[in-house]
């Protein structure tokens, strides 16, 4: 293992299919006709000195290092800024330019302060380099003159100096180290979109300055890094590698937080990991990040973290620390004997989204192969579950139609329910960057999430809709397009199911249906339904995201649904730039269904009633599975509080605090014999467990994740596992434990099963994923290397369906005791339960949950900004504090639920899909009114906590 | 599960396919039902509509017949 250095090509590729030939110091060179000179030599081999160009950004010209001599030109142009033409003669060293470059880096030298040796960014510095590549040997202009260096310069006070800015987190900015070659601000306006930091000043004067002189801490500043990764000096510096020192080996990796799946070098120094950096190759997110995956992994050594199995008898004991042996047969006998005692169907488990394919595999197969049910679910069932009906019965397939790429090509981009900036933000950021090239965005959403209006982006309509009547607003949509003739008929006709749309045709056509019908009750105004559903069906290649706000309904399957109708009946199928894609809430929500935690479907969503489909696993597993559905989570509760479902494996996940209607989850829990949570912390959850399961960190274990386009990348090992084993290696030892007689020594082995069993699946192998990088599946003899696109010349079931959606109001409804509704949703900085991101320094951004609320409401309740609130629905009640502001619309109350404290689910009910039973988290029906702190529940919740925490000291 | 949400479910399912013509609405519940309700759910489900079938929707009484029965163990 070495440490990748990935080529800095100095500026960006270019697209040109075209290709324009050169030489360069008599080589020569082919390359994409709009390539700068800089990286034209670059790509001979040819390094060219330089500072204020890298290839994540575009090229601004401003250094002067970079100078070249070009045949027949006059003056010595800049490399970067200069585009190659054909038969271009190019010289990268004469004598001229040696001395040039060298004066100009003497100037530089002169105002920086040598203190290289004890500098964070020795050995990783491109001043250090440059002055070398150069052939700096003296600067003659000494240090006295006026300069940025020190505090005090010839005895008085230096007005030039500023001090250090610690206040983020994660890095510093030591304005004495700078160059003012402005990567970074490029990089936070290009790459990242956010336009947080600006050049003050002019000429000698300048100054990199966040916000209007701000600190880091207080400005605009996201904290995703890219700034950083672009700083060539020290000036902005990791401060993990300010305390570590510089790494000597990497390993490529995936985030383990967001559906966004982004490829990382986990750079380190022995098993020490000194810092995440985005990799360029990483097809998912092309060398950025956010401030979670590049910084937020320190949970990994928090001092909660569990690393030996416990157990107890009932859950009013303390936990006893014991051996692994003792843990798994302790579990192992328990679920047995409840098994003897009240029949196969008594025990399951919960598979998870943040864990491995390969975990998420085993799990299901334990379950299935060794328990005798098909007890699984996971907790897809309370984020994507409808995505999955949805599209399995439009197109034949629960996935996304395209690649992340794909939305640079897209000409319309329609939001629904989803917040990319916070939840996705590097998908965020892609499309920020091409709504600033010029594609028109639509958002969907009660609140005016940051796309609606952010530096040099606005939406054309933003619809901000009441909670609860996505289906009507998606209709309302379709009856626009049918009845002014906007629909793509040749499309339909040729793929899809000519009758079925003509039913649907006549179905939208009800003036019933139309936008000023809808309009009381949506709350959205018709002519901007009118003008957006023409922008959609007209505008080009229309791309339609949708996340959580669309699945978390009553309705969450009848709005997917609706949302496959438009883009069929709009030809956006089937192309790069066009498609319905599910925005997945963790890592691998998309892999963990695709692998069979569904208790309905094996792995690939084929249903267990299918012998054909079971006859394969029988065969692989040497079992007899059971053909008939299992349980869904709520389900189990229900089941386990009637006493026929008593045991339950958890990986991963906090049921406690990730689903709804916390009363009735506890209830469940309380009721079951034998709870094993498997996890890195004592969670929520684990307050009613028997048996805790240390789990290891995504840097601890190999595997593969599937993040929301489908795409498969490799997780690798970094480090050897804290609490001894590897996730998917504790499963295996509780299946052994019962019986079973697994050997896997490898998750390869594993993979190797899943592709042997799965068509979609059938030539995926760590070989070829370490070849190709990552793949996107179906991966198979049809497509080989994956499919970026789904449904090009035919959808998966053949025929594109339409089906008829009727709006139907949720039964949870706004009224006299409860006249507001809930909404919820996250933040970037937090990580869905926070039980992760709760355990870093991301806290600085977001220590506790808040309500979000208009100030008409805020008023007429005598709220105020920072005042305590209860929170009550007809489930329950909590207590926080109030935000006011104008992104709700009166009537609306929005919080997220990161923070166990707050408990936001307690308030939840359990009304959910009809078709899959996924909660619905973003409609509730509450009050809001002055209160004087946490409620009585919140007190008694925690001091439950605390006692059900306890651990008995080693004797 | 109590028997309240029991209904409510089925109804709700009802809802989403009360569009189709009668026949189709009835096989598409039915199937529903038999694909994701486990055998627990549908025993509950076959005691609910034998006993006090009134809570059920009209097209969810005629889906009774046609849901997957529990196999014998
Ligand atoms: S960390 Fe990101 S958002 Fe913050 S200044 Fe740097 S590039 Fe901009
Ligand atoms: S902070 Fe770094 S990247 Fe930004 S201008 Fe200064 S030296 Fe360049
Ligand atoms: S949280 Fe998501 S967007 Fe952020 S680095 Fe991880 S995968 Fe990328
Ligand atoms: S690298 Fe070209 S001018 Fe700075």
């Amino acid at each position: 293992m070495s440490l990748i250095k990935e080529t800095d090509y100095g500026t960006p590729a270019s697209r040109s299919q075209e290709t324009v030939t050169l030489t360069v110091d008599g080589f020569d060179v082919t390359v994409p006709a709009g390539t700068s000179v800089m990286r034209a030599s670059m790509e001979a081999g040819i390094q060219i000195p330089k500072l204020c160009a890298t290839d994540m950004v575009d090229a601004f010209g401003s250094c002067r290092l970079c100078l070249v001599e070009i045949e027949g030109r006059r003056g010595t142009p800049a490399s970067c800024t200069t585009p190659v033409e054909e038969g271009m003669v190019v010289r990268t060293q004469t004598g001229r330019l040696k001395d040039l470059r060298r004066g100009v880096m003497e100037l530089y030298i002169s105002d920086h302060p040598l203190d290289c040796l004890t500098c964070a960014a020795n050995g990783d510095c491109e001043l250090q380099d440059m002055a070398g590549a150069v052939g700096l040997r003296d600067v003659r202009y000494g240090y006295e003159g006026a300069g940025h260096v020190t505090a005090r310069q010839n005895g008085e006070d230096n007005p030039r100096y500023m001090p250090k800015d610690e206040t983020n987190p994660y890095f510093t900015y030591d304005p004495s180290k700078c160059i003012v070659c402005s990567r970074c601000v490029r990089a936070c306006e290009e790459v990242q979109g956010t336009f947080a930091l600006t050049i003050e000043g002019r000429g000698f004067d300048s100054r990199v300055s966040p916000g209007m002189s701000e600190t880091f801490l207080a400005s605009e500043c996201v904290s995703c890094g890219a700034c950083v990764q672009a700083c060539p000096t020290a000036t902005l510096q990791e401060k993990s590698v300010i305390e570590i020192g510089q790494p000597e080996h990497s390993v490529v990796t995936t985030c383990a937080y967001c559906g966004v799946g982004c490829s990382f070098k986990a750079e380190m120094r022995g098993d020490e990991l000194v810092r995440m950096v985005p990799y360029k190759d990483g097809k998912a997110n092309a060398g950025h990040s956010c401030v979670k995956g590049r910084f937020a992994y320190g949970y990994a050594n928090h001092r909660d973290r569990i690393l030996n199995p416990m157990i107890r008898e009932t859950i009013d004991q303390p936990w006893r620390e014991v051996s692994w042996d003792e843990a798994l047969g302790f579990a192992a006998s328990r679920l047995r004997g409840i098994q003897e005692a009240h029949g196969k169907e008594a025990i399951g488990v919960i598979t998870s989204s943040r864990c491995t394919n390969e975990e998420t595999y085993l799990v299901q197969k334990l379950t299935r192969a060794v328990f005798g049910n098909n007890n699984t679910d996971t907790c897809a069932r309370v984020c994507h579950s409808p995505t999955g009906y949805g599209l399995g019965q439009t197109f034949g397939t629960s996935a996304g139609t395209q690649d992340f790429e794909s939305v640079e090509q897209a000409d319309v981009v329609v939001v629904i329910g989803a917040n990319p900036t916070d939840g996705h933000p590097v998908f965020g950021s892609r499309l920020k960057k091409r709504l600033r090239q010029g594609a028109r965005l639509i958002v969907i959403d009660p609140r005016r999430i940051d796309l609606v209006k952010s530096p040099h982006i606005a939406a054309a309509h933003h619809l901000a809709l009441r909670p609860g009547t996505n289906v009507a607003v998606v209709t309302a949509l379709a009856h626009v397009i049918v009845t002014e003739g906007l629909h793509d008929e040749t499309f339909i006709r040729e793929r899809c199911d000519w009758e079925e749309f003509q039913d649907y045709a006549e179905f939208v056509a009800d003036p019933a249906h139309s936008p000023e019908a809808v309009e009381a009750l949506t709350g959205v105004p018709a002519a901007e339904m009118r003008a957006a559903a023409r922008l959609y069906a007209q505008g080009g290649n229309g791309a339609i995201y949708y996340g959580l706000g669309v699945t978390e309904h009553s309705q969450g399957s009848t709005t997917v649904i609706g949302i496959a109708n438009l883009a069929m009946m709009t030809g956006n199928i089937g192309r790069p730039g066009v498609g319905v894609n599910p925005l997945r809430g963790q890592n691998n929500v998309q892999g963990s269904c695709d692998m069979g935690s569904f208790p309905h479907e094996l792995p690939g969503y084929r249903h267990v009633k299918n012998a054909d489909v079971r006859a394969i696993y029988e065969a692989a597993w040497g079992v007899d599975i059971s053909p008939e559905p299992g349980l869904r989570i709520p389900n189990m509760l229900d089941a386990a509080v009637d006493g026929s479902f008593r045991g339950l494996y958890v990986q991963g996940e906090d049921i406690l605090q990730s689903d709804p209607d916390t009363k009735h989850v506890s209830a469940g829990l309380a009721a079951m014999d034998c709870v094993i949570v498997h996890d890195l912390f004592l969670n929520e959850t684990a307050n009613y467990a028997h048996v805790f399961l240390p789990g290891s960190t995504f840097l601890e274990k190999d595997g593969t994740f599937t993040n929301a386009e489908r795409r498969i990348n490799r997780v690798r090992k970094v480090m050897a596992p804290r609490n001894g084993y590897a996730d998917w290696e504790v499963t295996q030892l509780l299946a052994n434990a019962m019986g079973a007689n697994w050997n896997y020594t490898h998750p390869r082995e594993i993979m190797a099963e899943i592709a042997a069993t799965t068509p979609s699946f059938a030539n995926v192998t760590y070989k070829l994923l370490e070849e190709m990088g990552s793949v996107q599946w179906p991966c198979n003899d049809a497509s080989p290397e994956g499919a970026p696109v789904m449904h090009v010349d035919r959808f998966v079931r053949g025929r594109g369906r339409f089906i008829r959606t009727d709006y139907v109001a949720t039964d949870e409804r706004a009224g006299p005791r409860f006249p507001l509704l809930l909404t919820t949703g996250r933040i970037l900085s937090q990580y869905n339960v926070g039980a992760q991101t709760r355990r870093t320094d991301n806290v600085v951004w977001h220590s506790e949950d808040v309500l979000e609320i208009n100030a008409h409401d805020a008023e007429l309740r005598g709220v105020k900004e920072g005042d305590w609130v209860k929170l009550a629905s007809r489930s329950g009640e909590t207590s926080l504090r109030a935000q006011i502001t104008d992104r709700v619309s009166p009537g609306v109350v929005y919080t997220t639920f990161h923070h166990p404290g707050t408990q936001a689910n307690v308030i939840t009910t359990d009304y959910s899909d009809w078709a899959t039973n996924c909660p619905e988290y973003k409609v509730t029906a509450v009050q809001v009114s002055r209160s004087n702190g946490p409620t009585d529940w919140q007190e008694e919740y925690e001091r439950l906590s605390a006692r059900s925490r306890r651990i008995e000291a080693a004797e | 599960m109590s028997p309240d949400k029991l209904a409510y479910m089925a109804n709700q399912i009802a809802t989403f396919f009360r569009h189709a013509p009668r026949e189709e609405a009835v096989s598409s519940i039915a199937e529903h039902i038999s694909n994701f309700w486990e055998p627990r759910m549908r025993s509950q489900f076959f005691d609910l509509l034998a006993r006090e079938k009134e809570r059920f929707d009209p097209l969810v009484q005629d889906a009774g017949q046609q849901v997957r029965p529990i196999a014998e163990a």
